[in-house]
């Protein structure tokens, strides 16, 4: 393989201007919540980068993580990716196929051992050795291990990957796993979401390739620029919540005027992402906005959290058996314990007076 | 599981458990003890026990005149918290959720922001109560670890409740769950602690009104 040109050549050489590399920087930096001033520093760093080495490896998924990026409302995205990154492997969007593409991953690895990174979407199976996702004759699990064992950094693309998503939905019958639970001792970055928002994806990248490391992290390793507030933090439509109006189902006058969401099950409180500011397809607007509660889609467990239009105040266990049970011993003990009494008292009675 | 999922699943079916088997018990062993007959005559101009119970829990509500003075800013703060509460379990939307979750019926919520202001009432009066409970030595001498404990677990939820709606000092998620478990401590204390006054203060007052009533008296 050649050497790998420097961002700055390739941009040179597909004709894009060092303007709109200014431009495209000025963008990031506003995503990544960085100052202004660092838009030309980025610009330089990118400028004198070599592409990053990108192996993106799709386990149990859906395909929608790619799509989001892929279909981004903003073709800058999508193309400032694939301008920034050499793609090595991609089972969607590569154009080779079966022994082909598995020899492309393995000379990428080859060639990029301990610079590459790796981009996953999807859970990874491990009931069973793994049997229930296979690619190429081997599972999802040990393609992972061998494909971490030499990356950089990992970056788990997807609550499914970042957290099992989906299929470790109760029941969870392939014995789904995030990526962090199988791969522990590298750098693992999630970026959850069902989709993930296209830009957190593409600012996660671009951040890794320009400064050479990884972002602030929150608790669950999600880039704090864009998993730092919740949805509700955020929400226009917070005022309405503070002041106690609440839509009370999807069409009454309260749905219409905008008010907030809360009672027909919002998770939006306690979901983090960035929605709300980002917003979808190039900022035309989000699931709130268009008049839907936050599924809470960015958050480990999404699925099994007691139904996404039960409020949040409400309780989730289904309890009406273990309380009628409950009663049912109160009332049972009550009685016992009151005819002791009675029968202590009628024996006392009994007993001679002395 | 996280701490919100535990506190709005387990924490809260197991506490909503021990309470309805609490109070079933207690009430139960209660009403089912052996009556002990009243066998004095009852004067002419009693009323009927129905009637005397009610009116003894109405003459109740108020201390009676000599006392009354007194007895007046104990009696006006325990109104304060008592109403407080009742306005912010029953009128917060939140809280009409939960209740509807459980229960099936719904009713219009107040505002947020007359809650809040209501619970910093609730809270600053539980306090009032609190201090008057340490200061008066008569009310300190027979105050048993069972009064201050049932203080300790009905100011709880107002503080962690004020605390999750203002959004302070921690993520919200984490709030919302200590609220909620704080409530499930109070569900569990109620039955077994002196909070069951809760329920049996229609008994108790009933009953004195009764038996006052029958000789005559108006206590
Ligand atoms: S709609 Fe959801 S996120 Fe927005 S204010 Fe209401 S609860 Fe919060
Ligand atoms: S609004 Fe909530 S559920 Fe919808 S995409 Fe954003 S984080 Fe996911």
């Amino acid at each position: 393989m050649s050497r790998r040109e420097t961002i700055g050549e390739l941009l040179v050489q597909r004709g894009i201007s060092r303007r709109a590399l200014l431009k495209y920087s000025a963008y990031l930096a506003t995503l990544m919540a960085l100052p202004p001033t660092a838009a030309r520093a980025i610009a330089d760093a990118l400028a004198a980068a070599r592409r990053q080495s990108v192996i993106w490896l799709s386990f149990q998924e859906c395909t929608g993580c790619t799509e989001s990026l892929t279909r981004s409302f903003n073709p800058t995205i999508e193309d400032m990716i694939f301008n920034l990154i050499s793609l090595d492997y991609h089972e969607t969007l590569q154009a080779v196929s079966g022994a082909a593409a598995e020899e492309a991953r393995l000379t990428s690895m080859r060639e990029n051992k301990g610079k590459y990174v790796l981009v996953v979407d999807g859970s990874v199976s491990t009931k069973d050795g793994g049997v229930y996702s296979t690619n190429a004759g081997k599972t999802n699990l040990q393609v992972l291990r061998e494909t971490a064992e030499h990356a950089l950094a990992l970056i788990s693309v997807g609550t499914c990957a970042a957290f099992g998503g989906i299929p470790h939905a109760h029941p969870n019958p392939t014995g789904a796993v995030p990526v962090s639970e199988i791969i522990t001792d590298k750098p693992v970055i999630n970026i959850s979401g069902c989709p993930p928002i296209p830009e957190a994806m593409a600012g996660t990248i671009a951040y890794l390739v320009t400064f050479g490391k990884l972002p602030d992290l929150d608790h669950l390793n999600r880039p704090k620029s864009f998993f730092g507030d919740t949805i509700h933090d955020r929400c226009y439509r917070r005022p309405f919540y503070d002041k106690g109006l609440f839509a009370k189902s999807f069409d009454d006058e309260g749905a219409r005027r905008g008010w907030c969401l809360y009672e027909v099950g919002c998770k939006g409180p306690v979901t983090y992402n960035a929605c709300a500011t980002l917003k979808w397809n190039g900022g035309v607007s989000f699931p709130i906005q268009s008049g839907h509660g936050c599924l809470g889609c960015s958050e480990p467990n999404f699925w099994d959290k007691g139904g996404f239009y039960r409020p949040l105040s409400t309780s989730t266990g289904s309890p009406a058996a273990v309380i009628g049970g409950a009663a049912a011993a109160g009332v049972g003990i009550g009685v016992a314990s009151a005819l002791l009494v009675r029968r202590r008292k009628s024996d006392a009675a009994k007993e001679p007076h002395s | 599981m996280n701490l919100l999922a535990f506190a709005r699943g387990p924490a809260l079916t197991v506490a909503l458990a021990v309470f309805v088997f609490g109070v079933a018990w207690r009430l139960l062993s209660l009403l089912l003890l052996p009556w002990a007959r009243d066998l004095a005559v009852a004067r002419a101009t009693a009323p009927p026990a129905l009637v005397g119970a009610v009116k003894g829990f109405v003459r109740h509500l108020w201390p009676p005149r000599p006392l009354a003075r007194g007895a007046l800013i104990v009696t006006v703060n325990g109104y304060v918290f008592h109403l407080g509460l009742a306005v912010i379990v029953f009128g917060l939307a939140q809280h009409i959720l939960f209740l509807r979750g459980l229960f099936g019926v719904h009713w219009p919520n107040l505002p947020s922001g007359v809650i809040s202001a209501v619970a910093v009432v609730t809270l600053a009066s539980l306090f009032v109560a609190l201090g008057r409970r340490l200061t008066n030595p008569v009310l300190k001498l027979i105050s048993t670890s069972n009064d201050y404990f049932s203080w300790f677990v009905t100011m709880l939820p107002v503080a962690t409740g004020l605390i999750a709606v203002s959004h302070l000092w921690a993520p919200y998620e984490t709030l919302l769950a200590v609220h909620m478990l704080s409530v499930s401590l109070l569900l569990v204390w109620l039955p077994f602690g002196k909070l069951m006054h809760a329920f049996l203060v229609f008994l108790t007052r009933a009953e004195t009104g009764i038996v006052y009533s029958r000789r005559g008296a108006e206590i």
